[in-house]
């Protein structure tokens, strides 16, 4: 991205208590499915970018201080409706914006985060909230300096769970939104809702498509060289 | 905002500040209803067991921001929405709201929240038939608060703005500007205004009144009809 921009601006809505264009770090974000390697990939990013003496930190969904814990036990009792469930994400989210991304682009990190506000849109949008309340919910966040999108087909996504897991997870197969009883065949149907989604929001957004069907090692390699052009790199 | 008349139930509200006397009023307001065998449900502002454990971390701890303390009630106000308001009003009863969204407009924005944002997280809610508010004077308001329970809790007082350095001054001049809140959205939202000097029984008289003419009581008689 430009470096003529220093500093951060958020979507549209002004945090309260905080100036986005003092913060120096950069946030670079991965987006994908549960089976789409990212959590490999954003191993192998730490390492990488400690290596070249880089200070990271990294944020996710569902691990803030504030509502982690009760989010994961309300979950647990399948007792949320569809708006209040984005709530209690959005307010996971806005917690480690404010407490962890914030201070950490601060003091100069590369924050990493798996997965950001694209997945808690979609999510939300699939399960019918309006369009423009989430997009007004989360305008609240800070804009990526790169957004990194791998995207894998709903086919290898199921080899890849089953791969892992032996199951499909109830909520990454959509089982809340009755698209089938099926879990097999809800997995896929609100796998290729939310891609198309991505879809939508690629364009908008402007993130980049990783093709995630590629071997873990080419992906890596595609990776750094795209988050090497943003970094200022240290000259020895 | 949802068009109210899409549902058979009817919804009413109250708001005011902390010591307006509002609670009272919808306590006799449910109590008269309930006494005419109406179908009558009531709802409290921040009182979903969803999210009670998070609030009261979050506030013990002082873990909340302006835009955390949002969204928290926010939640809350959609779990008691999704969950109870929406279907009872969709069954066709009478739901009472001890404060309601403006509430979060009102103390969100003193937070300096932005108030576009804030408006837009309600947006969901269906509007109320009748929103009474509570215009008591902020000295009294004050006085039968601080009167009654001297101790102010951190984020009552409003302490996280850093007003004042002890909780009274604070929540003093927090209510003040919570107060003006209410006031500016007395046209826009059409709320009911209510003189909060009057006597307890003589504003419910003129409350009941006032719902008596603008709901068609009878039809929500648990027998009678159907």
């Amino acid at each position: 991205m430009s470096a003529l921009r220093k500093g951060k601006r958020f979507l549209s809505t002004q945090l309260p208590g905080c100036d986005p264009s003092e913060l120096q770090g950069k946030l670079i974000v991965l987006e994908g499915a549960d089976g789409s390697g990212r959590s490999t990939q954003i191993e192998m990013l730490n390492a990488w970018l400690e290596n070249l003496g880089f200070a990271t930190a990294n944020v996710g969904l569902k691990r803030s201080t504030l509502v982690a814990e009760d989010l994961d036990s309300a979950q647990q009792g399948n007792i949320l409706s569809h708006t209040t469930r984005g709530l209690f994400y959005a307010t996971d989210f806005a917690d480690q914006l404010e407490n962890q991304i914030i201070p950490a682009l601060r003091a100069g990190f590369v924050v990493v985060a798996d997965r950001y506000i694209y997945t808690l849109m979609a999510r939300d949008i699939v399960r019918g909230a309006d369009r423009d309340w989430v997009k007004s919910l989360y305008s609240i966040a800070l804009v990526p300096d790169a957004v990194f999108y791998l995207r894998v087909s709903p086919q290898q996504l199921v080899e890849r769970n089953f791969k892992k897991n032996a199951t499909l997870n109830y909520w990454e197969s959509g089982m809340d939104i009755g698209l089938s009883r099926d879990m097999f065949e809800s997995f896929i149907k609100y796998q290729r809702l939310i891609q198309a989604e991505f879809r939508r929001m690629q364009v908008e957004y402007g993130f980049e498509v990783i093709n995630g069907n590629r071997s873990t090692r080419a992906i890596a390699n595609e990776l750094r060289t795209k988050i090497q052009a943003i970094l200022d790199m240290p000259t020895p | 905002m949802t068009d109210e008349s899409k549902y058979p139930g009817k919804l009413i509200a109250v708001e005011g500040l902390d010591g307006s006397g509002k609670s009272t009023q919808i306590y006799l307001l449910k109590r008269w209803m309930e006494m005419q065998n109406l179908k009558v449900f009531f709802t409290e502002w921040n009182s979903s067991v969803l999210v009670k454990e998070t609030t009261k971390k979050g506030k013990k701890r002082q873990l909340l921001t302006p835009t955390t303390f949002s969204l928290l009630h926010a939640t809350d106000f959609a779990d008691r929405f999704e969950r109870q308001v929406l279907p009872l009003l969709r069954a066709g009863y009478i739901v009472l709201a001890d404060r309601y969204m403006y509430t979060a407009f009102a103390r969100d924005i003193v937070r300096g929240c932005d108030p576009r944002w804030v408006r837009t997280l309600y947006s969901f809610a269906v509007v109320p038939d009748i929103t009474f508010f509570f215009d008591t004077p902020l000295p009294i308001a004050l006085g039968r608060i601080l009167s009654g329970r001297p101790k102010l809790k951190y984020f009552e007082a409003g302490m996280d703005l850093n007003l004042a350095d002890n909780e009274t001054d604070s929540f003093k001049i927090f209510q003040g500007r919570i107060y003006e809140e209410y006031k500016n959205m007395v046209p826009t939202e059409k709320f009911v205004v209510m003189n909060g000097l009057l006597p307890v029984e003589k504003q419910q008289l003129m409350v009941r009144k006032f719902v008596e003419q603008k709901i068609d009581l009878p039809s929500f008689r648990w027998r009678g009809k159907r």
